[in-house]
């Protein structure tokens, strides 16, 4: 059972840096660090290999400057490999363009199964494994919370806004990875000092056969056309309890639609 | 521009990672239940367990016995990282653990020992204590009046140690008795299982800070060891002991210096967002002056601190340097934790405020592990 994870490498949000009013992106000449919500995917690819009892997870990113901090922790978390693609004509990705380079470099890894997050936390378009799964002719799940894996079928309960369908899918195919649905595990120390000598494979464009004028700026097909200051938050209403301070919060969520 | 990827020049990427896990680690799993186990006065043993499933306790472990075989520029990581838990206590039930205790086991252990021990230490089912203090005896090593003679095939040993951390719920104490009354130096240790019949805690010590710490004050009374509870050689035990004196000094002051940076970060945040004469306090200059001085002083205390246990790490005497960052990072971890409960105000002098606990917890760092004091005379015996 081999799995590839997709995970991206992003600015520590807790330190989010800042946008670049030229190209409108957000700047990465910070440390990067994984993306929690791959953390997710990560660690259920980990376990369906235990419960496989044989292959591994592999990892492939799409990063500037041959970034692997981020990589290094989920190779700390259990990850046995990882495929890293940097080339400088990869900035100005798009969703699309991230895509044809990810599954340009998740087809060398012949995987039976493809884990991603729903979406990152820095990009949030929420396209990006539905549209690899679409360029490697794929079959595609999304929203996964759990996922079972038996002879070549992959039964995945999918979220929804109701609870959850049950679908099964042939193998090989694309799982995209709801956040919070596993607990990821720390790093054992023992894992961090295993993880410096985990072979990381860097791949730029023509290792993958990639025709540099199709991704990056010269291929995107999105363009961001503003940007603005988010607003402020407004105050919230505060409820002062004068013995119906219960029944305003009900008519408050009643309102809100969430009850 | 290129990434900066380590906090500190001596910071490889695995210690980068060791501390983000220790602090992310911490983060999660302490500063959420800390307050409770302040007032249990104990961390409770699944942490402990937890941290031991991690490998959390192998750094200095050599690797042929199943740690990572680092050095003093980890334990200095993974001190300042622990600090970040605000709750000393906790960082002191670990350190005491890993770095005051463990290493005498590692100096000094035969293979036997070590073979019987250090599965169950790493793994955080055998939690450690060191118990060298006594009544009469603290920075003076060489005053230790609980007495070990031989008897059979062993040692039966008599007296009283105080102010042992780990030792209410621990399972090991590595203890020092005298077993050579005519030479003050003539000092040995000794690994007493804490069920052993004689050994009892003569009282849990309630104490200023430190609150979810243990502390025991232990009573010995013809207490029986086989000889196989000898650590190292005997008479030598002082000698065996002060090989670790620079590693205690340095994780207290790593824990002290990774709270201070935490303080730092809360009083700057407050001060930024507290308004008073029509502004913020973060404008004021008597406060943001203030706080950028601290900020220095740690800022220098943190690179001394790497930098001397660098200098332990290239097998180079570094006492002197050692000495002195425990002897000033102490007081500035003081002044840290002082100024920022002031800048606080009331709200400072809360036990529901974590500066206050912070405040309580720094206190003891100027004289535990060798007080102020004493470590200045390390550094003036070297100047004079």
């Amino acid at each position: 059972m081999n799995v590839v994870v997709c995970v991206k490498q992003i600015p520590d949000p807790a330190d989010p840096g800042a946008l670049d009013p030229e190209t409108r992106t957000l700047k990465r000449d910070v440390k990067l660090i994984l993306d929690e919500s791959d953390s997710y995917g990560v660690e259920m690819g980990l376990q369906l290999v235990d419960a496989a009892g044989e292959g591994e997870v592999r990892l492939v990113s799409m990063a500037p400057n041959n970034e692997v901090s981020g990589l290094r922790t989920a190779l700390a978390m259990g990850a046995e490999s990882a495929v890293l693609v940097s080339d400088e004509a990869l900035a100005g990705s798009d969703a699309l363009s991230t895509a044809k380079v990810l599954a340009a470099a998740i087809a060398r890894c012949e995987p039976d199964l493809v884990l991603a997050a729903t979406e990152s936390s820095d990009g949030y378009t929420g396209t990006v494994p539905v549209q690899v799964a679409e360029l490697m002719d794929l079959p595609s799940v999304t929203f996964g919370k759990e996922i079972t894996v038996e002879g070549g079928t992959a039964t995945v309960k999918r979220q929804t806004e109701a609870g959850y369908d049950e679908v099964e899918c042939p193998l090989p195919c694309v799982v995209s990875v709801t956040a919070g649905v596993v607990e990821p595990r720390y790093p054992s120390f023992k894992g961090i000092m295993a993880a410096k000598n985990k072979p990381v494979e860097e791949l730029d464009l023509a290792g993958l056969g990639i025709d540099p004028t199709t991704v990056g700026w010269a291929g995107a097909r999105q363009e961001i056309t503003e940007i603005a200051e988010a607003p402020a938050r407004e105050a919230g209403e505060v409820i002062v309890d004068e013995g119906d301070a219960h029944e305003r919060i009900l008519a408050f969520l009643d309102d809100l639609k969430v009850l | 521009m290129t990434a900066v990827t380590n906090r500190n020049a001596y910071a490889s990427d695995e210690l980068q990672a060791i501390y983000d896990q220790t602090v992310d680690f911490v983060a999660h799993e302490v500063v959420p239940h800390g307050d409770l186990w302040e007032v249990e006065g104990r961390v409770p043993r699944d942490v402990l367990k937890r941290m031991g499933d991690l490998g959390m306790f192998s750094l200095r472990v050599p690797v042929e016995h199943g740690g990572l075989g680092l050095g003093m520029l980890a334990s200095a990581t993974f001190a300042e990282a622990l600090g970040t838990s605000t709750f000393g206590g906790f960082e002191a039930t670990v350190l005491v653990h890993t770095d005051m205790a463990l290493p005498h086991l590692l100096n000094s252990g035969t293979p036997e020992q070590l073979g019987r021990w250090l599965p169950s230490i790493l793994a955080g089912d055998t939690v450690l204590s060191i118990g060298v203090t006594e009544p009469d005896a603290g920075s003076d090593v060489a005053g230790l009046r609980t007495r070990a003679v031989r008897d059979g095939d062993g040692w039966r040993i008599d007296g009283r140690k105080t102010f042992i951390t780990n030792a209410v719920y621990g399972d090991l104490v590595i203890l020092a008795a005298r077993t050579d009354p005519d030479d003050r130096y003539g000092i040995s240790m000794f690994l007493i299982p804490t069920d052993t019949e004689g050994f009892s805690v003569a009282s849990k010590l309630d104490k200023h800070g430190w609150r979810c710490s243990d502390t025991a004050e232990l009573a010995l009374d013809d207490v029986w060891l086989p000889d196989d509870a000898l650590l190292g050689t005997v008479h030598r035990g002082f000698h065996e002991t002060m090989r670790n004196f620079q590693n205690e000094r340095m994780v207290l002051i790593g824990m002290g210096v990774g709270a201070s940076q935490v303080a730092l970060d809360l009083t700057t945040a407050y001060c930024a967002d507290r308004k008073a004469f029509g502004g913020r306090l973060a404008d004021l200059g008597a406060i943001r002056q203030r706080l950028a001085m601290r900020q220095a002083e740690v800022d220098a205390v943190r690179a001394s601190m790497y930098h001397a246990a660098w200098l332990g790490d290239q097998g180079l005497d570094n006492v002197r340097e050692m000495s002195g960052v425990k002897a000033l990072g102490a007081e500035v971890v003081n002044r840290v934790m002082y100024d920022c409960l002031q800048f606080h105000g009331g709200m400072g002098y809360m036990r529901e405020s974590t500066i206050e606990r912070m405040h309580r917890d720094a206190r003891i760092l100027p004289i535990g592990g060798g007080a102020t004091e004493v470590m200045l005379e390390e550094v003036a015996k070297r100047s004079f």
